[in-house]
């Protein structure tokens, strides 16, 4: 893998979209060229390098593409944006719409994000070592199509509004999450190890949930109905199953219909 | 202003019939003339290109309350598309329902001169007014509804037709609108208590009179006023298995009823969209669906007296809008997308549905075959017109890639050799029998020639000849073209558009906005002391608005109105 | 005697009653009565030919005092901000005229403004909702004409929208509803005991910030299945009963406000309300309506969808349109330091804003258009009075139902006082000489 290293050099006076800081903008290029990719600020157009000091150069294809940023970006916003491929290491605290889109590839912060992070996600692997903030692995305004793909995995908290219209993949929370998980979920997977807080798996029609920790409030629309054993992202347990919402419309096929599954631990 | 000369280019113009010759087109002070009569023209050379008339489209969804709804609950439509301005255009988002501004440009690039908005709810004229006001380079006018309208279904009930003018008259000029639009008669009164007409025979539930009634009465009352278009018409049962049965008796309404019109037209009913009401079987799947467009199309082909629009369905992601408030409901429950309806008090109702037509699907490929054969299959090509009722059926932007598909069989035959379900749709629907394609002769009336013609417009639009309004067209074609992808480029990228004599696009660029006007056509009749007195006693009781307040001011929302008189007082 | 103006458009809150009647003194320059407003839109009227009323522009001076100003110097700051910002925040827009709203989009669009309205406190959540589910709704003569089953949740419309029980949704005798308040039958659903609640024929008084629950169970309750026993503090009999008298109606309605749009989960909320709403399109009619606040909010949100494709948080800054309420919306920008610079006409943010935000206001280059002295216009730099659109001046405006109506000027404004759109207007001329389009 060929390492492109940026650093900023400076705090923007706004907030900068860095939607070009991908391995599939930056795959064939030079760092000079590199440099030379817009990055915004409102109505302004500045270049990467005005913002970045700009080492190494970048493979010729993005799968072959490594991005490291070393320094302040908590003003930085899209890093990683619609990225197919490559890895992108982000070593501090960065802003909103992290991983946003991605359809494949890896990307690490070390640090908190903030909202927006794995929009709209279709594949690939985002891992936040750190809390992430509202909005993870949801779905963009007015689409019925969440997440589709890939694994989001939180080493903190998150905020509320995870994984909403969710359709596939998988998003792990190590710790807290706030209201509202896997609204209007139609499949994939939503995993939180710690604690959730109230409407969880509201509106769901399809998909599984697990809470390893407390539920402050049950969605109504959800009915128990066994225990089980299993394991889950390693850890076993036994988890009360519970299927809904019932408010919500299920598919049926050949006579049988298909609930949203909550899982809670034990 | 300037004046032009087009030389050299392959002219089609139906009206004038001329099929393909080199012919020069002048236009001098905004109209067409002979090109004797210009001496200090600019020079646009067209050769190896196509030269027509500027478009005329017959039926979109291009500018009201529905659209609004469409943009404004669809932010996933403008996702990644949004685009920056350019020179004088604005920016533009908008996949399936685009900003207004965005729709001035794509008629211009298709070099369309004039569009009607198929249904304006009346009491939301303003709106429909704002949005085509903000829609910059085409002409355009609104139709507005009145299959529902509780005075309509009042005095027909009672055959009363002189008020039912008297009154359509007055909302024609209270909207400042065009002629007589008919969405699924009496089926969108009965949905204001949830329910539909599931045949023209239904009693429309406390009004008592049924959707044949409807039908011929607007036929009658639009006859009466002698309006430049007919009653134009979206029958009930729109998109269901079996609806053929249907329209055939709703297109039967029509028999007997010759047109008094000093417009032009011949015809006294335009059915709108038939894609969606031609089809056979009891359901959408492969063992059941069939195409009925031949059985509908030798129907058409035998009346004088009705002309229809396409509907092509184009296979792409879109958004259905319509009138046809039951057919959203029930869309929504089959797709489970998000659906958004407004019913309107005495008046009508829409709603909204984002749709997908997947070609790895029997039933999209099938529908989509359906509307291509009925243009196959139509003998007149001045009264069969080129829509995909958009974007309904597929989005505005679409049109050239159903040009393309109509004048080669061999787009169509790769369509149906990509979908899945293929072979299926060729055993169930005609298209694989045909392989008719469409001249350029037969597109210039389907796209302008006959679509004046049906509105009435036919002594300003649609033709080259001397006295017309300066809309001319010059496509990037060669009619000597082997590929297909050609046609498809062309339509959609006009290398110059001239509008009421106005050098819009040059060279392939947006230069000017033009100077759109909104037509609308009033009405003169007789003094109708019953329907006045209607009139008032409805608005004090009934309407949340008052009688004072319903009229469009002219001032404020037509800055460029363009008025076609009617008189109706004989 | 004095001349009587009818048909007057109220230019105060959503419901947008047309009825009103003013009577003004012989030589037509002074309203002396306002009949059939309400106490809210007569104030409105009445109070705008107040004594103290300002009339030229006024610019806050280093040390807090005001210093008057002409427009032209007024235009030049605020048109010298605008072009040199490099994120300006364009909010309000919603106590004006469609007309001075589409001047205010060409010079965002121009400048790369982000613009906001009033929604984003108040129904963007709607909005939101409406994106993500839909909305099955209808014009408020449907309500006044079919309606028979009339709910208003998380909203006072006695004290917010005075006649809209009077003109649409309880007390008209409509064309299928001839026995007027008696056809129908009204619940409430708050936290409050409220003058509304006092109204209705129930009152679920649920617990506060669990209507998305509640909702939830509604639509278990309308398919037959099983409850908890309680659920948002109201009993499951009580659910189960509402639930039948809306399926029982022959035209149920929601009408919503604050109550929901603001209190946890905002969107989801009305998500779920929507939500209920199609399931009970199921077994009967029935429809949905949010209580919009300011008389054109809503047009506002109309122009900017046909201009730009969305009704709020509309982002222009990177020279096409997006939208994100949570990274777009005006809040998050004050508050995460994302704009440099802020115009308001047509709200009163500071008012209505957090305090943390109106404090980021106030330390940014700002101007406040209005005629008033407000919150807002007190943390600005620059302060410009306008016309009264609705009483000094026409204009088109959008009820809460989107019905367009145009508003009529009743009497001029004061001598030499603009109107939003001739601000506007040289605002726009001055911005393209400074970005030389």
């Amino acid at each position: 893998m060929s390492t492109v290293t940026l650093t900023p050099t400076q705090v923007p006076e706004l907030y900068l979209e860095a939607d070009n800081i991908t391995p599939d903008h930056f795959a064939g290029k030079s760092a000079e060229e590199i440099a030379a990719l817009n990055v915004y600020m409102g109505n302004a157009t500045y270049k990467l390098g005005d913002y970045f000091d700009v080492e190494g150069e970048a493979a010729e294809t993005a799968e072959e593409t490594k991005i490291v940023v070393k320094g302040d970006v908590s003003r930085v916003k899209y890093i990683g944006m619609k990225m197919s491929a490559g890895e992108v290491i982000v070593e501090s605290p960065a802003d909103m719409y992290m991983g946003a889109w991605m359809l494949g590839g890896k990307m690490t912060v070390n640090g908190d994000v903030d909202a927006f992070a794995g929009l709209g996600m279709t594949g690939g692997e985002l891992t936040i070592n750190g809390n992430a903030g509202d909005y993870l692995g949801a779905a963009y305004r007015g689409d019925w199509r969440g997440m589709q793909g890939g694994t989001i995995r939180v080493s903190g908290d998150a905020g509320s509004d995870i994984g909403t219209f969710m359709r596939g993949g998988t998003i792990i929370v190590g710790g807290n999450v706030d209201v509202h998980v896997g609204t209007h979920q139609e499949g994939g997977t939503i995993i939180v190890k710690g604690d959730a807080k109230t409407r969880v798996g509201g509106q769901m029609v399809k998909g599984e949930i697990y809470v390893f920790g407390d539920i402050e409030v049950m969605m109504p629309g959800f009915q128990q109905r066994e225990d089980v054993e299993i394991e889950v992202d390693g850890e076993s347990g036994s988890f009360a199953l519970f299927e809904g919402d019932m408010g919500e419309r299920h598919p049926t096929r050949k006579g049988v219909t298909t609930f949203g599954k909550l899982y809670m631990k034990y | 202003m300037a004046e032009y000369l087009i030389k050299n280019g392959y002219v089609y113009d139906p009206i004038l019939g001329i099929n393909g010759d080199k012919h020069d087109v002048a236009i001098k002070d905004g109209k067409m003339v002979d090109a004797s009569a210009v001496k200090n023209a600019k020079v646009i050379d067209a050769n190896g290109m196509t030269v027509m008339a500027g478009g005329v489209d017959i039926h979109a969804h291009i500018a009201g309350p529905k659209l609004n709804i469409g943009r404004n609950f669809r932010p996933e439509d403008k996702l990644f598309n949004a685009k920056p301005g350019q020179g004088i255009k604005h920016m533009v988002a908008g996949h399936s329902v685009p900003t207004t501004f965005k729709f001035g440009y794509i008629y211009a690039n298709m070099g369309y001169g004039f569009a009607m908005e198929a249904a304006m709810p009346p009491l939301y004229a303003r709106h429909t007014h704002e949005e085509i006001r903000d829609t910059p380079i085409i002409d355009e006018a609104a139709l507005p509804v009145f299959g529902n309208n509780w005075f309509v279904l009042e005095y027909l009930k009672n055959h009363e037709i002189e008020n039912t003018a008297a009154y359509i008259a007055w909302i024609l000029r209270a909207t400042k609108g065009f002629g007589i639009k008919n969405v699924n008669p009496g089926g969108t009164e009965a949905w204001a208590w949830g329910m539909n007409c599931s045949s023209i025979h239904d009693n429309v539930p406390y009004f008592d009179i049924t959707p044949a009634e409807i039908v011929t009465g607007l036929i009658e009352a639009n006859e009466y006023l002698g309006l430049p278009h007919s009653m134009h018409v979206h029958g009930n049962q729109l998109g269901e298995p079996g609806n053929y049965k249907t329209t055939l008796e709703t297109l039967a309404l029509a028999k007997g009823y010759k047109p008094n019109s000093k417009f032009g037209r011949d015809q006294v009913l335009h059915q709108t969209h038939l894609q969606f009401h031609s089809y056979g079987g009891d359901s959408y799947s492969s063992k059941s669906f069939e195409s009925k467009s031949k059985e509908v199309a030798d129907y058409i082909n035998k009346q004088d007296n009705i002309t229809f629009d396409l509907g092509v369905v184009t296979l792409d992601d879109t958004t259905t809008m319509t009138a046809d408030g039951p057919f959203e409901q029930h869309l929504s429950h089959m797709n489970h997308l998000k659906w958004a309806n407004t019913d309107v008090e005495l008046e009508t109702a829409a709603g909204v549905v984002p749709f997908q037509y997947r070609k790895n699907t029997f039933i999209a490929v099938a529908q989509w075959a359906v509307g291509l054969e009925l243009a196959l299959y139509a003998k007149d090509p001045m009264k069969c017109f080129l829509t995909t009722d958009a974007p309904n059926a597929g989005p505005l932007w679409r049109y050239p890639r159903v040009i393309k598909w109509l004048m080669s069989e061999q787009a169509r035959n790769e369509v149906l050799d990509d979908a899945k379900y293929g072979e299926k749709v060729r055993d169930r629907c005609y298209i694989g029998e045909l392989d008719r394609e469409i001249s350029l002769y037969e597109l210039a009336a389907m796209t302008r020639a006959g679509t004046a013609k049906a509105l009435g417009l036919g002594n300003m639009f649609g033709s080259l000849r001397p006295g017309m309004e300066g809309d001319v067209v010059v496509y990037p074609y060669s009619p000597e073209s082997e590929n297909p992808e050609d046609i498809e480029y062309a339509f959609g990228n006009a290398k110059y558009f001239i509008k009421g004599g106005e050098m819009i696009i040059n060279d392939g660029e947006i230069v000017s906005n033009g100077n759109k006007r909104t037509f609308w056509v009033d009405c003169k009749v007789n003094e109708n002391a019953q329907v006045q007195h209607d009139i008032e006693e409805k608005f004090k009781r009934y309407y949340t608005v008052g009688l004072n307040n319903y009229d469009v001011n002219e001032k404020t929302f037509l800055p460029n109105p363009h008025r076609i008189e009617v008189d109706a007082t004989q | 005697m004095g001349k009587i103006v009818t048909d007057v458009v109220c230019p105060f809150c959503g419901t947008l009653c047309d009825d009103l009647e003013v009577k003004l003194s012989d030589d037509g320059k002074e309203i002396l009565e306002v009949y059939n407003a309400c106490a809210i839109g007569a104030t409105k009227f009445l109070h705008s030919q107040a004594s103290d009323r300002l009339l030229r522009p006024r610019m806050q001076q280093d040390d807090g005092t005001w210093k008057e100003v002409s427009y032209d110097e007024a235009v030049e700051y605020t048109a010298r901000i605008l072009a040199d910002a490099k994120k300006p925040l364009m909010y309000g827009w919603s106590s004006t005229s469609c007309e001075a709203q589409e001047v205010g989009a060409g010079i965002g669009e121009m400048v790369g403004a982000v613009m906001d309205n009033t929604a984003t406190v108040c129904h963007g959540p709607s909005l939101i909702a409406l994106q993500d589910v839909g909305m099955p709704s209808c014009t408020l003569g449907e309500i006044k004409n079919r309606a028979d089953r009339v709910l208003f949740w998380g909203c006072n419309p006695v004290h917010a929208h005075p006649r809209h029980m009077s003109r649409y949704s309880i007390f008209p005798r409509g064309f299928f509803t001839g026995k007027g308040s008696k056809s129908r039958k009204v619940i409430v659903v708050d936290p409050r005991c409220t003058d509304s609640s006092k109204m209705a024929d129930v009152h679920l008084q649920i617990q506060q910030g669990h209507d998305y629950e509640l909702l939830d169970a509604l639509r278990v309750a309308f398919k037959g299945k099983e409850l908890p026993d309680v659920v948002a503090g109201i009993p499951k009999e009580k659910i189960y009963e509402a639930a039948e008298t809306l399926k029982s109606g022959r035209f149920s309605v929601i009408f919503f406000g604050m109550g929901v749009t603001h209190s946890l989960g905002k969107n989801h909320n009305i998500d779920e309300a929507i939500a209920v709403t199609r399931d009970l399109n199921d077994y009967t009619k029935a429809a949905i309506m949010p209580m919009r606040g300011h008389y054109n909010v809503t047009g506002s949100g109309q122009v900017w969808g046909w201009q730009f494709g969305f009704p709020f948080c509309l982002d222009l800054s990177r020279g096409f349109a997006r939208y994100n309420p949570g990274e777009t919306s005006s809040n998050d920008l004050l508050r995460r330091d994302e704009v440099d610079a802020v115009f308001v006409l047509g709200s009163d943010p500071g008012a209505h804003f957090p305090i943390s935000s109106v404090k980021k206001i106030a330390k940014l280059p700002s101007v406040c258009i209005d005629p008033h002295i407000t919150p807002t216009s007190a943390v600005c730099k620059l302060h410009v009075p306008v016309a009264f659109v609705g009483i000094e001046v026409g204009g088109c405006a959008y009820r809460m139902d989107n019905v367009p109506i145009e508003t009529r000027k009743v009497i001029d404004p004061p001598e030499g006082v603009l109107t939003d759109e001739e601000f506007l207007s040289r605002v726009s001329d001055r911005v393209k000489e400074l970005k030389g389009v």
